[in-house]
């Protein structure tokens, strides 16, 4: 199975943690989201944060590659302080240039794709390697023809994604974020959008590269993804970590009530 | 009968309107479109007296009639004594500059809307995809923003392009001989207004049908995304 091959998180516990956040609160106005969060991944650890619609899992993935702002609390990524400054009662971004740079390192995969649309498949994958990264085209170029051919998606390089399918263009936006050749993966519930029988092909993929020890955090619905291939479960609940743990140990149940609760609606539904 | 020698001698003279004609119609839509660009930007500060100031030039030039424009530059610059002594005096007392500036601000107010609403019309999800790869600022902008708006906006812009070419016209009333200004002057002599403006009216649809062809071309090659809408 594939959590019991991976390192649990203990073993890394004197390496620098890939990320690291510290008492991460998020507030819209009166609402507060995130009501401080501690949390650490390290390196190769898979890691899906499960809770209800509301509990601040989608928000807590979008603090840390600063797509939403925390209003307070520290983060670090691979070691590096992100430079965010107090503002009145809010936190700014100090060091916008820092903040793109993360960015590349860790790589988003949304719900809704997002590819760009005026782009061809491969236009897609080349756009940040070649512009924001600077790297040669015909490096990247191959890098992005190696990674389409991965996920299967090499038959339709030169198409546009309004002609792909909902799951083909998941595993093109999935393509996309490892061309920049990232050292952690962002996946926003990608496969909540798409239609029930073309979420197993995006689910290969990213089973996949789980299996390769790559570092990921994962906001998602779909429990045996979770069970099976996660090397930890996050649990949130109302803007807090309610559980954490082994995926094995939480979802045998009677470690945490509110989790099994959780779980139980799931299997209702 | 129609009468053919002398149709083809009325589209002789006619014709040798048309670079004026092409020229006020290129360089208004030119200068419009750079004005444009800026008060597009205005309109989007975060410094709201500029949001103002954008917002009056919009409404100021979209809610008066292009020929009282015209008028207002030609006739009323005149009379502020500064501007008369001013280094810009030899261009405003010229006929052909106060076209082309009334032209100008008219279509300036124009397509800074359409650029606002096709700028706002890009998608968020499109333009977080961005951010999320590290793009901010000016690279942003350039690679995803202006070239999506770009084909958001470009339909509405043929549009706006042909109705600068017609409007033109109106040049003629302030001694211009570009196309019309010609048909006005070969009828006073011949008072043969039917065939005249028949044949005036067939030069301007053959440079507005040009147009559309252009920007239609244009738009199948940048919208080669929605291709297989087409079908």
């Amino acid at each position: 199975m594939a959590s019991a091959s991976r390192p649990a998180a203990a073993d890394n516990a004197s390496t620098v943690p890939a990320i690291a956040v510290d008492g991460l609160h998020k507030r819209y106005g009166a609402i507060e989201v995130l009501k401080g969060i501690d949390f650490r991944a390290h390196e190769g650890e898979v890691i899906s944060i499960l809770g209800a619609s509301g509990s601040g899992k989608s928000t807590f993935l979008r603090c840390l590659n600063l797509l939403e702002l925390p209003s307070a609390g520290r983060l670090q990524i691979f070691g590096e302080q992100v430079d965010l400054r107090q503002s009145g009662d809010a936190l700014h971004i100090g060091n916008r240039r820092q903040v793109d740079r993360l960015r590349t390192q860790v790589a988003m995969v949304f719900q809704n794709f997002c590819l760009w649309s005026h782009m061809t498949v491969l236009e897609n994958l080349m756009e940040a390697p070649i512009h924001v990264q600077r790297r040669g085209r015909g490096e990247v170029r191959e890098e992005a023809e190696a990674m389409l051919r991965r996920v299967g998606l090499i038959d339709r390089a030169k198409a546009y994604p309004a002609q792909l399918s909902g799951g083909q263009q998941q595993r093109a936006a999935i393509a996309r974020a490892l061309v920049m050749k990232p050292r952690g993966l962002l996946f926003d519930e990608p496969t909540s959008a798409l239609d029930p029988e073309l979420v197993g092909e995006v689910l290969k993929v990213m089973r996949d590269l789980a299996a390769e020890g790559r570092t990921m955090l994962i906001v998602t619905h779909e429990m045996a993804f979770a069970r099976d291939v996660s090397s930890r479960i996050v649990f949130l609940e109302q803007g807090r970590i309610k559980a954490e743990g082994l995926p094995l140990d939480l979802f045998r149940g009677g470690v945490n009530e509110r989790f099994d609760q959780f779980i139980s609606r799931f299997n209702q539904a | 009968m129609l009468d053919w020698p002398f149709l083809t001698d009325v589209l002789g003279q006619l014709l040798s309107g048309l670079p004026l004609t092409l020229q006020l119609a290129a360089l208004s839509l030119s200068i419009g479109f750079a004005l444009a660009v800026f008060v597009a930007g205005a309109a989007g500060s975060a410094f709201a007296p500029l949001r103002w100031a954008a917002k009056a030039h919009v409404e100021l030039f979209r809610g008066t009639p292009l020929l009282l424009q015209i008028f207002l530059i030609y006739y009323g610059l005149g009379q502020i004594a500064p501007l008369r002594h001013s280094a810009l005096w030899p261009f405003l007392r010229e006929p052909y500059w106060c076209a082309i500036l009334a032209l100008a601000l008219n279509t300036s107010a124009y397509t800074a809307e359409i650029i606002r609403g096709a700028i706002q019309a890009v998608p968020a999800h499109e333009i977080e995809a961005g951010r999320a790869c590290g793009m901010s600022g000016l690279l942003l902008r350039r690679r995803i923003i202006w070239p999506i708006a770009l084909r958001q906006g470009l339909a509405v812009y043929g549009s706006e392009a042909i109705l600068m070419i017609k409007a033109t016209s109106l040049a003629s009333i302030i001694t211009l001989t570009e196309l019309t200004g010609i048909a006005h002057k070969l009828i006073s002599s011949t008072y043969r207004i039917f065939e005249i403006f028949i044949v005036t009216g067939a030069i301007y649809l053959a440079l507005t049908f040009l147009m559309s062809a252009a920007f239609a071309l244009l738009e199948r090659q940048l919208q080669a995304h929605h291709a297989h809408r087409r079908a």
